[in-house]
């Protein structure tokens, strides 16, 4: 278990653990805070003929929630993180095949998105998938008084007036994905996504350690 | 030839248009395709629209019923809008459950709701803890070729300005609710959010409301809804590939004249409407 002590106040602690899964190809735990994801990646694998894409992989991801089956909201979610990696991967490497991700909610307490990506990131770098870049997911919210939260917890969610998601890339560092709830002013946005765009460092930071110290073992 | 050509290599086809600035329907990258809209196009609802936006083509109805209101909100009524996509308005849609594009487009438009505060639900209770208004508002897209969530969204909000509530008396005795259905009356809508959508192709360009083809072939969309304060209500852009700043910025002044047009057709068919009483 890896765990990153956040030096300024803006991300709550966050960590990971790859490899923690032995039947996937790729499996990965991410935690922010107390929200907690558990990511599987299978594939290449065979693809359902109904499915098949003549010149790419067919991606597929199935969000779990922790009680319950998905609902509505879920698929919603799913459609935003399988676009996000579909973006991501190199995917006209494997033409008629696909990549399953499934996403276990095993904790929520807010940015419960930004976390599924961030365990959909690392669970496709932990199943060596070839990828054109990394993303990083950054929940930001806006406050009663105007003050930006990043990675709010679900009781700051709650008492949010605006709630934004955004998944930033590692090339160069551009809005991936959007999702927002509430109202907000056009000079709000501007000043979140560069937030994240701050936030996502960090994160990408995260990730070349995690790796560099995971590979250093075995080289 | 053409047809030959836009067949075998359809992209190819689409950016040898984009390369001069226009689009194979004679568009120009930042059009928008001819919208029509007909209010109260279905006598039996309590509201309902109809909105074309090029050749897609949705409908909106709003069915109003009784309820409980939730123990936790006694004094709110509810909204619950759907979205169809049946079989019958493209190939690509299955019989069966809702697909996922379905499902995500319910999703979107029930967050629409909540964020943009378009009605309050408190004015849907008629008896607070006892009795309140539910306001199923079913969209169905009629025919499909792209930009899906503008053209519910219009629907959506023509559809609620359409609607009339009647009358209702609850007699604290007998605690039957009395129907008038003769007296109606209409909502009171706050705020008037209106989608623009826009497709990125190679990474770079970005055009103004895709068709299904266009929607297909580009590599990411997005969608912006602005309320009449040019607040943002959402800012979609469920994944696919990356932008700038400064490019999601062009596509919001793009959707401000978009909505200051939607909001003066559906102003101008709400007028053209009452004229005849």
């Amino acid at each position: 278990m890896e765990v990153c002590g956040s030096s300024s106040p803006t991300l709550r602690e966050f960590g990971c653990e790859q490899n923690l899964l032995s039947r996937p190809d790729g499996s990965s735990s991410f935690i922010q805070g107390d929200t907690s994801v558990l990511a599987a990646v299978y594939g290449p694998a065979e693809v359902k003929v109904s499915k098949e894409i003549y010149d790419r992989a067919t991606m597929e991801v199935v969000i779990q929630p922790k009680v319950g089956v998905p609902s509505v909201r879920e698929r919603a979610r799913e459609q935003c993180v399988r676009e996000t990696c579909e973006a991501a991967l190199l995917s006209k490497l494997h033409p008629r095949s696909s990549f399953t991700l499934v996403l276990q909610v095993v904790h929520d307490d807010g940015s419960l998105l930004s976390c599924f990506l961030n365990a959909a990131c690392m669970a496709l770098m932990d199943g060596g998938l070839p990828m054109g870049c990394l993303f990083a997911g950054v929940t930001c919210a806006i406050n009663g008084e105007g003050q930006i939260i990043t990675d709010p917890t679900a009781v700051q969610e709650k008492g949010s007036r605006a709630l934004m998601t955004f998944a930033i890339d590692s090339t160069e560092r551009r809005v991936m994905m959007s999702s927002t709830k509430g109202s907000f002013t056009v000079h709000e946005l501007q000043k979140c996504i560069a937030i994240s765009q701050k936030a996502s460092e960090k994160i990408f930071q995260f990730y070349r350690d995690s790796v560099r110290r995971r590979y250093s073992k075995t080289l | 030839m053409a047809a030959g050509f836009k067949t075998a290599e359809p992209l190819e086809y689409h950016r040898s248009f984009l390369a001069k600035n226009c689009r194979p329907d004679g568009r120009e990258l930042g059009d928008f395709r001819t919208t029509t809209l007909n209010i109260g196009s279905i006598s039996t609802a309590d509201g309902s629209a109809l909105v074309k936006v090029g050749n897609t083509t949705v409908i909106c109805g709003i069915k109003a019923e009784f309820a409980y209101p939730a123990v936790e909100s006694p004094g709110k009524g509810y909204i619950v809008p759907n979205v169809d996509l049946p079989p019958l308005c493209s190939s690509r849609f299955r019989p069966g459950p809702p697909g996922e594009q379905a499902q995500a487009a319910s999703q979107f438009i029930a967050d629409i709701i909540e964020s943009s505060d378009v009605m309050q639900t408190e004015e849907l209770c008629i008896v607070k803890g006892k009795l309140c208004w539910v306001l199923y508002c079913d969209i169905m897209c009629l025919d499909y070729d792209g930009n899906l969530l503008d053209a519910c969204l219009i629907a959506l909000l023509a559809a609620l300005k359409n609607a009339r509530l009647p009358k209702v008396t609850f007699s604290k005795d007998s605690e039957v609710p009395e129907v008038n259905l003769e007296n109606r009356t209409g909502l009171n809508i706050h705020k008037h959010p209106v989608a623009a959508s826009f497709a990125v192709f190679d990474d770079s360009i970005t055009i103004v409301d895709p068709t299904a083809e266009e929607e297909s072939l580009s590599t990411a969309t997005i969608t912006v809804v602005l309320d009449e304060e040019e607040r943002l209500c959402a800012l979609h852009k469920p994944g696919g590939t990356s932008l700038s700043g400064q490019k999601l910025q062009d596509c919001i002044s793009r959707a401000t004249t978009r909505h200051r047009e939607i909001h003066k057709l559906i102003d101008k068919v709400i007028q053209s409407t009452k004229t005849p009483e």
